[in-house]
Parts: C-alpha cells; structure tokens; sequence
C-alpha cells in the first residue's frame, strides 16, 4: 500500500510522537533523578510508578474526584519511596550492581503482593478531556497534548529546583563529594532521603496521570514503564535534565514513526534497537557525550 | 605399585580442579562432592518419574545459572541477557530439529542450536566490548537485547512467521519440539541422566578453567580493569572470550530446556524469566559454581513446592518469598550464602586451631 502524506496524517504522527514523549519523559524522569543524583540503579521504579497508579485509581473508584485521587497516588509513593530508601536503598550507595539486583528483588515483591491484594486488575478509569478530530484521524487531549505539557513543566520545575534553591545546591554538594558536604554542615542523610523523595514522587506523579491512560491496571504494568525508562535514562546519560529531554525526543521519534507507519510492536522493536545502537556509539550516553566533546575542545 | 600411580593421578587431578577463584578445596569436600552426585545418581531409582523428571528441569536451568555465574562472578561483566542465549538455543534447537525430524536431526540440531545461541552471545559480546560499553550499560543492553527477542517473538503468531515446517507460533510458543537426542533418545530418566552428566561434567570443566591462567585474568579483568590492561592483558578481548563462553553454557541449558517439555514461548525472554538467573546466582554465592547450582534446584523445588500451595500459604506466594529471599541475601550476606557459610567455617577452624585455615591464599591473608 503506497503511503500518502498528508496534513492530517502528518498531524496524526506529530500527535502520536506527543504521546510517546510526554510517556516517555514522565516515566523516566523519578529514575533520572535517583540513577544522576545518587547513582542507584532502581529496578523497582515501574513497580514505584504502579503504587501510583494504584494509589490513584483505589480512591478514584471510591468516589474521589480524579484530581484529589491523583494527589493521594503522588502522596503514598512518595512515602512508599522514603520507607524504602530509609529500609533498603541506603545500604546500596556505592554498590551500583548490588542496587540494581537488590531493587529487582523488591519489584518482584511488590509486583505481587499488589496482585495478591487487589486481585489481578482494577476497573479502568476512563481518560478525561476527550478527543480532537483532524480529518480521519483523532488524538486525545489528555495523552497528547495535557501529558507532554505537564511533562515539559516538570522539567523547568527540577531545573529550577536544582540550580535555583538552597536545597539543590546542597543536594548537588552532597552528590558531588559526600565528605565535604558533611563537613560543611550539610545533613547529607537527609540530603539523600529528599532526593530519593523526589524521584519516588515524580514516579507517583507518572502513575497518577497515567491511571486514567493505562486502560486496564494490572499489576504486572510496571514493566512497561520500567523498560521505557530504563532505556531513555541510558541513553540520555548522566546529567537529569538534558539526558531525559534529548533521550526522550530521540526515542519517542522511533517509536512514533514505527508505530504509526506499521504497528506498535514494530515502534516498540525500533526504539529498542536504536536504544541499543546509541549505547553503542556513546557508551556514556548523549549528555556524556556532549560533556566529553567540550572537554575535547576546551583542551585545544 | 599401581595404588601409588592412583594415587599420583589423583593428586594431579585435583591441583587441576582446585585453586584460590573455587570454593571446596579439602578432601572431606570431594567426599562431600561425591557422596552429592551419587545421591542425585540414585534419586531417579527411588522416586517416581514425574519427580525425576522435575528435578531435570531444574538441572536444564542451572545451566543458565552457572552462565551467569561465570560472567558475572568471575569476570565482573553482570549480564541480564543470558536468557536471551538461552532462548535463542531453546528456538534454534526446535526449529532445526522439526524440519529434520530424524535422530540424525535431532543430534545435528543439539549442536546447531548450540552454535546458535553462542554465536549470539560473541557478536553481542564483541558488539559491546569492543565499542567500549562497561559495567551496567552492559547490563542494561543485554536485557534490552532479551526484551527485543520478547517483543519479536511475542508477534510471529502468524503462519507466515515459519522456518521451513516449524511454526514460531507468536506467543503461543513453538510445540512439537524433539526429544534430547545424541546418537541415541534420551527420555524421563535417560534425560535425567544426561543432563545430570552433562551437569557435572561442565562443573569439573569450569573448576579446570578458572584455576587455570586464563581464570586468573578472568578474576584480575573483574578486580581492576585498567590495571589488568596495563599488565598487557587484552581486557576487551578476555571479556569476549567470557561473555562466549557463557553464552554457549546458556545455550546448552536452553537445549535441554526446549527438549524437557518439547516446547518453547517468548517468556523465556520475558523480564520475569531473565530475573530468575539473577535471582539464583545472588542467593547462591555468585563467585561459587556450586552454591549457584544449589541454589538453583533448591529455589525451583520451592517453586512448585508452592506451586500447589502450603497450607494458608497459596501459590501466589512463591515469586514473593523468591523476590524477599534474594532482598535479605543481599542485605545481610551480599557474597551469597556459599561463600558466606565458607567465610564462617574458615572462621570457626581459625579459632578452634588458632592457625589461618590450609587451602590456598584468601584475598583477606593477601592483605
């Protein structure tokens, strides 16, 4: 079948990676901040984002409106994450590999005991704001233009917060040299439990405006959120903001067009292997490799 | 005369198996070893066959255990793709031995399937290695390269996604796989014996290797890289032989995996699945082979121990103790239990002789 290319269509791609973006900063950015921040590798981060969707959608459907569900999702993360920070994490700072297993024994948990709780799904929330027609194609407001806005605001706001407040340059202190830090009187145990905080609460974030999106909520979700994740966090490399914007940008371009111009499997596979391409070529990521091509022509 | 020549082979034997990168160097171990190996040798004679048979398909995934065992606790190269060697084998394997549906076949299709899944595993290894990617973006693209074939797999539903007469069957997985076969069939308790053989025999063989020259690099590249690179080591290149090697130990596991049940689906590339290596190399004791073969069987035998539920406890449970299981490990004995309950009875002999333990020399009297 020959493919035309029209405006609408060209609309409907443009929507599509809208979608995909705004999926893909969201889910990574609570793993960017914990893996760039603290270098912990959390493998529990979509079991992380499913406690969100869960906190969202268990009120929801005892007659919360969404948006007050959605602040309670955000709110039991958040303290989900302190608890394991203060019971698990904070045993794994300079052991990268042992973090990684460590959190995957966790997801395995969690995963299911939420299955043994709740039973293996929870009625869906229907996505909100409804739909914009084009032509033949339609998008929904929700996925494609309210998620990537609310994506992109989190970004400014982590921006602002690390380089514009007296908690960011502390957290940064901390991250940087931990001795140092302490010895200017920086409580960097505290340090580390707020940056943990953050991050699990931006994956409560993702999970509540992804419970009205997921259709229906099972337990074993985490995974999809982890893989995409996952993906973008390496290849965007260490620095939080730059490597989750230019990674997301980049994947979500595969993704989209594999998606819309064959199926979502094919999206899925083509962002998969470009993931596994751009690690290739920039072993330290893009920002990694942005960092290294200054340094190289600072040194001329 | 010749109880003297035993006696020298014997000892000669054993300074190949024994060093300092294996746990078990004393007599009472290898009398330990095996009286173990007999009692396996005789588990099929007093139990039923359906146990027996069980208890084989444990053996098929201390395979892919001990591969990650040997590239993760003895090169420090921590893969989570090793199911995908696995699967690659398990698939290979089918698809060969449907279309040449002959004992001949089925024998070609063992070591082809083999082949397959190790020529996997050094392009991978090669891809990476010598593009310079390291420590957990190793990680992380060896479990994207599991998540792809999972992804891939998961959609040749269609009855155009065949090699020849074999169906891939999308996630319905690909049936009518042959029988183990070398030679000669090997079914229910000959399969046991096989495999147990198989088992064995590549403990002995990696036992040889790692005390072997090539183990010290091996030990010396997951130590200090860059200092191994600048003895002269080829730290690249070591790493590659590894990752091979390893990939072809999964492979071999993935043969007897697809041949047990006659019967392969993409879940062997699933998340869940590739968590399972980890899961029982970390209980075990990544740096020994042997806790991570028991840690194996006994964390499977769990498995469908609760398969069928305990009491209040029902089957739901088992990836919950599994998961809290390798958590505590790693909290309170992050070596793994082997090399922990090691460490005490090195201790308690220390203090009971007031002398550092016989055996070789420990990292800790290098120190």
């Amino acid at each position: 079948m020959p493919f035309q290319i029209s405006a609408a269509s060209l609309g409907a791609l443009f929507f599509q990676f809208l979608n995909s973006f705004g999926f893909i900063v969201l889910a990574t950015v609570g793993l960017a901040i914990i893996f760039g921040m603290m270098g912990v590798i959390n493998l529990a981060h979509g079991e992380f984002i499913l406690i969100g969707v869960y906190g969202t959608a268990l009120p929801y459907h005892a007659g919360v409106p969404l948006p007050i569900a959605m602040l309670v999702g955000v709110f039991v993360t958040t303290v989900f994450g302190v608890i394991v920070e203060r019971a698990i994490v904070r045993h794994f700072y300079d052991r990268l590999l042992d973090s990684m297993v460590a959190t995957w024994g966790l997801s395995l948990v969690v995963a299911q005991l939420l299955l043994i709780v709740f039973g293996s799904s929870l009625d869906s929330i229907s996505t909100p704001l409804g739909n914009v027609d084009y032509g033949p194609f339609s998008s929904s407001v929700y996925r494609s233009i309210l998620l990537p806005i609310v994506a992109i605001l989190v970004l400014v706001g982590l921006y602002a917060l690390f380089t514009r407040t007296e908690f960011g340059v502390k957290a940064r202190a901390t991250i940087k040299d931990p001795e140092t830090a302490r010895a200017m009187g920086i409580d960097t145990d505290r340090m580390y439990v707020t940056t943990f905080a953050i991050g699990s609460a931006l994956a409560g974030l993702t999970g509540a405006l992804s419970a009205p999106s997921l259709g229906s909520i099972t337990p074993n979700r985490g995974g999809t959120f982890l893989v995409e994740a996952f993906v973008a966090v390496v290849v965007g490399g260490p620095s939080v903001i730059i490597g989750t914007l230019s990674a997301a940008g980049i994947l979500s371009v595969f993704n989209a067009s594999g998606s819309f111009f064959v199926d979502t499997f094919f999206g899925q596979m083509l962002m998969l292997v470009v993931a596994i391409l751009a690690l290739r070529l920039l072993p330290g990521g893009i920002t990694g490799f942005i960092e290294s091509w200054r340094q190289r022509r600072g040194a001329e | 005369m010749s109880s003297a020549n035993t006696q020298t082979t014997l000892s000669r034997l054993r300074g190949l198996l024994e060093g300092p990168n294996t746990l078990g160097n004393s007599k009472s171990f290898w009398v330990g070893f095996v009286l173990a190996v007999t009692a396996l040798a005789a588990y099929p004679q007093v139990t039923d066959p359906y146990s027996a048979l069980q208890t084989s398909r444990y053996f098929a995934l201390a395979f892919l255990a001990i591969s990650l065992c040997f590239v993760w606790g003895y090169c420090g190269v921590l893969s989570f793709g090793q199911v995908a060697f696995f699967g690659i084998s398990a698939y290979a394997f089918g698809i060969i031995g449907i279309n040449f549906a002959s004992t001949a076949g089925a024998t070609v299709a063992l070591f082809g399937a083999v082949t397959a899944g190790t020529f996997a595993a050094a392009v991978l290894g090669y891809f990476m290695f010598y593009g310079g990617v390291r420590d957990v973006y190793v990680t992380i693209m060896t479990l994207v390269v599991a998540l792809v074939l999972n992804t891939f797999m998961g959609q040749t539903a269609g009855s155009e996604w065949a090699v020849g007469t074999a169906r891939l069957g999308g996630f319905n997985g690909m049936t009518n796989i042959p029988n183990l076969t070398f030679g000669i069939v090997f079914q229910t308790v000959g399969f046991y014996y096989a495999v147990l053989f198989a088992l064995v025999g590549t403990y002995l063989g990696l036992r040889v290797l790692l005390n072997s020259s090539f183990g010290m690099t091996m030990v010396a590249v997951r130590e200090d890289e860059e200092r191994t690179a600048t003895f002269g080591y080829n730290v690249a290149f070591v790493k590659l032989v590894v990752f091979t090697i390893g990939g072809g130990l999964a492979a071999l596991g993935g043969v007897f995996y697809a041949s047990w049940g006659n019967y392969v689906d993409p879940s062997v590339f699933s998340i869940a699945f590739a968590a399972l290596p980890v899961v029982w190399v970390s209980i075990g004791g990544r740096e020994s082979l042997l806790g991570t073969i028991g840690a194996t069987l006994f964390i499977e035998r769990m498995r469908t121990g609760l398969s069928s539920g305990i009491g209040p406890i029902g089957p739901e449970w088992a990836l919950v103790i599994v998961g809290g299981l390798l958590l505590a490990v790693i909290l309170f004995m992050p070596a793994g239990i082997a090399p922990t309950l090691n460490e005490l009875k090195n201790t308690i002999l220390q203090r009971r002789s007031g002398r550092s333990p016989s055996g070789g020399p420990t990292e800790e009297s290098i120190k």
